[in-house]
């Protein structure tokens, strides 16, 4: 079991929520579980651009991307950037 | 002159009187470590034992009335006899010395030129040895340019400016809105309808007259970010609220070599990070895209809690202050999450991208581009 959070703006298309407990074997695996996987993941399979996916604090692109195993991990983090000021 | 009654001495609360009304001058005859360490305001220095060699010298005319001081009085009223071989009228000792000056309240100043004022105003960075005189006349030299005078830009301009920062700079071209008021801190009611830049230009010159605000009533562009950022700024820190003016603004402060403390707010979560490289990553490092429109409202869109800037501001601040002092470690690398529903800071580490178009090994954006397309898109 891993603990998701995702940022405001994308708990907004997921109907409020900001944090999920899913059962995956990999990051893309987990992402794939979440409400709003279509603005993670693109038609290509692959994470999007305009989002950074943390697994306990450690980016994923510098680790195995969507493949990044879960075993030992507590918390995936899905970050956005936000422009207010 | 044997058997002349003389004045010899005068105390020092006569001293300044006699300074304003007399053609009279202190002279300081304690060594350069005890001057270093405090001394009155105007005064002229000559350790005592180099009076003979140099006193002549500094002062030529003779007639000027000396009253020579010490720590307590014994030395200033020692030398008398030898400042008189060098011809000088009538010099006369100031009793109990700059401790006696002291205890009355008068000014004093040491080298850093941190006059009692100043350290008084000061104290409570004087005190931690993190900061202390050298650290706080650091504040004095250092620069800080503020984008956005809103709902960041408030808390770190007000900190910024009472921790006595030399310079600060504000560019904005907004009017202040009523509608601003629930978490700009740095405007008040009367001032609905003015430049932000004006009415925060005022209420910062209120709160610590020592520093220099220098306004730009303009909204960051392509055109005058050159411009703007060359005019000496050892920092940048961004309050922006929009993506074109952010990637704007990371772009030409990896051109201009400047850190940017980096600040950004949602509803209830803010980001806070330092962009400095080639130490650590730049925006687009972190976020080589932003979210599209219909995904990243504005704070005029979405919302955010009052008082959600002022602990990012503040957080910005104290990120600026840190750099300016050279002390602790800033969140270059860094990315600070904090959830105000949550009570919650986290962080996540954030490196450079090689590949980054403006900051990596083979950049390929050079110059500036169409930024509001970029964000649109």
């Amino acid at each position: 079991m891993v603990v998701v959070r995702i940022p405001s703006l994308l708990a907004v298309q997921a109907g409020g929520q900001g944090t999920f407990e899913v059962e995956a074997e990999t990051v893309g695996g987990a992402l794939r579980q979440l409400p709003v996987s279509d603005l993670l993941i693109d038609e290509h399979g692959e994470l999007r651009r305009l989002v950074n996916v943390y697994v306990d604090g450690e980016d994923t692109r510098g680790l195995e991307g969507l493949e990044t195993p879960l075993a030992g991990v507590s918390e995936l983090r899905v970050i956005a950037a936000v422009a207010g000021g | 002159m044997e058997g002349r009654t003389r004045i010899r001495e005068i105390t020092a609360s006569e001293t300044p009187d006699r300074l304003a009304s007399d053609d009279a001058l202190l002279l300081d005859v304690r060594a350069d470590s005890e001057w270093r360490v405090a001394h009155i305001p105007g005064a002229l220095h000559v350790p005592m034992s180099e009076l003979e060699t140099r006193l002549p010298e500094l002062l030529p005319d003779r007639t000027r009335q000396i009253i020579t001081y010490c720590a307590v009085g014994s030395r200033s009223l020692h030398v008398l006899p030898a400042i008189e071989e060098l011809g000088y009228e009538s010099p006369v000792s100031m009793a109990g010395g700059i401790v006696a000056w002291q205890a009355l309240g008068f000014p004093i100043e040491s080298e850093s030129g941190l006059s009692e004022e100043k350290r008084e105003r000061y104290s409570r960075h004087l005190l931690i040895p993190e900061v202390g005189e050298r650290g706080q006349v650091r504040l004095f030299e250092t620069s800080i340019l503020l984008i956005g005078a809103g709902g960041l830009g408030s808390p770190a301009a007000l900190y910024l400016t009472a921790a006595g920062i030399g310079r600060l700079g504000i560019v904005d071209d907004d009017l202040v809105d009523a509608s601003n008021l629930q978490r700009q801190v740095l405007h008040s009611t009367a001032a609905v309808g003015e430049r932000k830049a004006q009415s925060a230009r005022r209420e910062l010159e209120a709160l610590n007259p020592d520093v220099d605000v220098i306004t730009y009533e303009e909204r960051l562009t392509s055109e005058n970010v050159d411009r703007i950022l060359g005019d000496g700024w050892d920092l940048v820190v961004d309050g922006a609220d929009n993506f074109p003016t952010r990637y704007l603004l990371n772009d030409a402060s990896v051109w201009h070599s400047i850190p940017v403390v980096h600040g950004s707010i949602f509803r209830f979560e803010g980001q806070v990070t330092v962009f400095k490289p080639p130490e650590g990553p730049c925006y687009r490092c972190l976020f080589p895209q932003p979210p599209p429109p219909e995904l990243a409202p504005s704070c005029a869109e979405g919302g955010v809690l009052g008082v959600l800037p002022g602990v990012i501001g503040s957080l910005q601040a104290n990120e600026a202050l840190k750099l300016a002092l050279g002390i602790g470690e800033p969140a270059i690398g860094r990315l600070l999450l904090f959830d105000a529903l949550a009570a919650r800071l986290d962080e996540v580490q954030v490196r450079r991208d090689p590949d980054c178009p403006v900051c990596g090994e083979r950049p390929t954006i050079t110059d500036y581009i169409d930024y509001a397309e970029f964000c649109a898109t």
